[in-house]
């Protein structure tokens, strides 16, 4: 029996020829991820269970990436990342992006594959439901407890149940140039439901694959844990290889579901039918195309976050954005300062995309997770009242941007630009139609 | 600690009770060492359930009483899929502070069930049915792992819930931790 890619990671890196979903396995750790929110008290349980001179089990292989809670006053918040700064010298971490420091990167999941360390075949966990986006570059990588990342730091290994497979095949060959993955993933999720991929693995492929950028396969990674997933993947191709090759030097081998792998289920989509979706409060597969909630009237909108603050999100974004006056308040969050310096260097019809963003009016943040969930009171975009927003970020559970009388639609960076334009919920090909002719 | 029964006051919620209900993250900045911080997890926990959702059927039902740090209800009784939504284990910390021992749930989020058991806090008793349209918020329960049963000794009813399985001797460990050293696999302290 052959098997499916995440069973290959899970077999390799416990030592076993073979596993079989429902079985548990111990297996060694390439990367621990964590943050400003979880790093604190991970660090705490690692201490008081491995001793207060413990070291971690691999410098090499742990990273420190503070984002939530950054450009606050909060004071708790603040002495967070100081317990991170000082773990980070006593144990002389090298992969350590602390803020206000030349090395300082912003949201975790994007910083991950920007400095190299998302690469095929290997095993990532981190303190962060998000971290399933990495296996858009065919790692195996899910989100963990501060227990379990303090096992991790002590010993580099973890047990794990193997998960079934789900298997999500594209067809088609080129996106329609109004749709983005998160259209796909908001559409999956409607159809299965948050709780319908729990204790699986959702994995993407066919032909329609091929067509999507690294960007377009992280957004779709990025929200399985919606779905309730355990982790997300898509097979590597010349894509995957390439972004990888170009941000690391280390060794990595990628590995490949064999044709005759057993899934748990299969499902069909084929892209050049797919239109532009929102989710609607208050849970992300409450689903409806942007069509049937056309004039919806909103407060707010929001582009940023793990999975809507990449590069190519502002450049969808600024595509309709351009030329327009905004209605209603609009928050630009940039994921990382990568990203962030590429909003003055990434052009439209010869015009920096920050420019286009500031002419029509739009409030630019830092580069961290903002207002994505909620956080201190005085969090940048973060809704404090009876606010409706759009927003491009991937959860809305009553209250994930602050207050809990507020109302939050997902949807994709052109259907959160149309609206901003229009201060009601629009489907953004009114928009893409005069670009594209 | 799985064998033994757990009898209290049930407090009842709908499905998708997410982690940012259950502790909104305004206030995970608190730390989880000091004993005065900690405290804070116990007097939010469930603070962010809508309120005419909280403590169902009749909603508007605190988990903790305004200014209070610990609660009177015991066991939680959740829809499908409690605790989705992020891994910040301050979710079920959150209710072990605030007095919770156990959750009944048909079914729960994968990071949130593995964060109850490998950090020792809380209890995640599946249940064959949804019991969140049985219980009422008040209702005495009890517990009955070695049986698997659950019953609701006010409405004189009695239910089946799934036996813990593999995290078993975990849960019995008392986390994850407790469970390795008993095994041999780490050597670490105490």
């Amino acid at each position: 029996m052959g098997m499916t890619l995440t069973e290959k990671i899970l077999a390799k890196h416990s030592g076993a020829s073979s596993v079989e979903p429902g079985e548990s396995v111990w297996v060694d750790v390439d990367v621990l991820m964590t943050h400003d929110v979880c790093g604190p008290p991970s660090i705490s349980i690692f201490r008081d269970q491995f001793g207060e001179d413990a070291r971690v089990w691999d410098k090499d292989k742990l990273v420190i990436i503070p984002d939530h809670y950054i450009f606050t006053n909060d004071k708790y918040a603040n002495r967070n990342v100081d317990i991170l700064r000082a773990f980070a010298a006593d144990q002389d971490l090298p992969h350590f992006y602390d803020v206000g420091s030349e090395s300082y990167k912003g949201v975790c999941h994007i910083a991950l594959p920007e400095e190299g360390f998302t690469r095929p075949g290997e095993v990532l966990f981190g303190t962060d439901s998000h971290t399933c986006t990495a296996g858009a570059f065919g790692q195996f990588a899910t989100g963990i407890g501060n227990t379990d990342a303090a096992f991790i730091m002590g010993t580099g290994q973890l047990w794990v149940k193997v998960p079934e497979t789900m298997r999500f095949e594209f067809n088609g060959t080129s996106m329609p140039p109004y749709l983005m993955a998160k259209d796909i993933i908001l559409k999956i999720i409607g159809d299965i439901g948050v709780d319908g991929a729990t204790y699986r693995t959702m994995e993407f492929g066919g032909p329609g694959i091929s067509c999507m950028s690294m960007e377009d396969r992280m957004t779709l990674t990025n929200m399985v844990i919606e779905a309730g997933g355990k982790n997300g993947v898509v097979e590597p191709d010349t894509k995957t290889e390439a972004y990888v090759r170009e941000r690391t030097n280390k060794d990595f081998e990628a590995v490949y579901s064999d044709p005759d792998a057993e899934y748990h289920s299969t499902y069909q989509y084929n892209l050049e039918e797919m239109v532009p979706m929102v989710a609607k409060p208050h849970s992300p597969d409450n689903k409806a195309t942007a069509i049937e909630l056309e004039g919806t009237k909103l407060d707010r909108a929001y582009i940023g976050s793990c999975t809507g603050g990449k590069l190519s999100d502002f450049k969808a974004a600024a595509e309709i954005i351009t030329g327009h006056d905004l209605k209603i308040d609009t928050y630009v969050v940039p994921a990382t300062t990568e990203i962030a310096r590429g909003l003055k260097t990434e052009t439209l019809n010869g015009r920096p995309l920050i420019e286009i963003f500031k002419e029509a009016g739009c409030k630019i943040g830092n580069a961290s997770c903002a207002a994505c969930l909620g956080g201190p009171s005085d969090t940048f975009g973060r809704l404090n009242n009876q606010e409706v927003c759009i927003s491009t970020t991937n959860r809305n559970y009553p209250g994930r941007m602050g207050s809990k009388d507020s109302a939050v639609y997902l949807a994709s960076p052109y259907t959160v630009a149309a609206s901003a334009v229009t201060g009601k919920i629009t489907d953004p090909r009114v928009f893409i139609q005069e670009t594209v002719i | 600690m799985s064998k033994q029964k757990i009898t209290g006051k049930a407090f009842v919620l709908g499905r998708n009770i997410d982690t940012d209900q259950i502790i909104p993250a305004e206030h995970l900045v608190y730390s989880l060492d000091d004993p005065e911080e900690r405290k804070f997890y116990g007097r939010y926990a469930l603070s962010g359930v809508p309120d005419e959702q909280s403590g169902l059927p009749k909603g508007n039902i605190p988990l903790v009483e305004e200014d209070a740090f610990e609660s009177d209800f015991n066991i939680i009784v959740g829809g499908p899929n409690f605790g989705c939504g992020s891994s910040r284990e301050h979710a079920p910390a959150s209710l072990d502070i605030a007095g919770v021992e156990a959750i009944i749930a048909p079914t729960f989020a994968r990071i949130f069930y593995r964060n109850s058991v490998d950090g020792g806090f809380v209890i995640p008793y599946e249940s064959l049915e949804n019991l969140s349209q049985e219980v009422e918020t008040g209702d005495k329960l009890e517990i009955d792992p070695e049986r698997q049963t659950v019953t609701n000794t006010t409405q004189n009813k009695s239910y089946n819930i799934r036996p813990l399985g593999s995290v078993a001797d975990i849960v019995n460990a008392g986390g994850i931790f407790e469970f390795a050293r008993k095994e041999g696999m780490i050597d670490v302290k105490n």
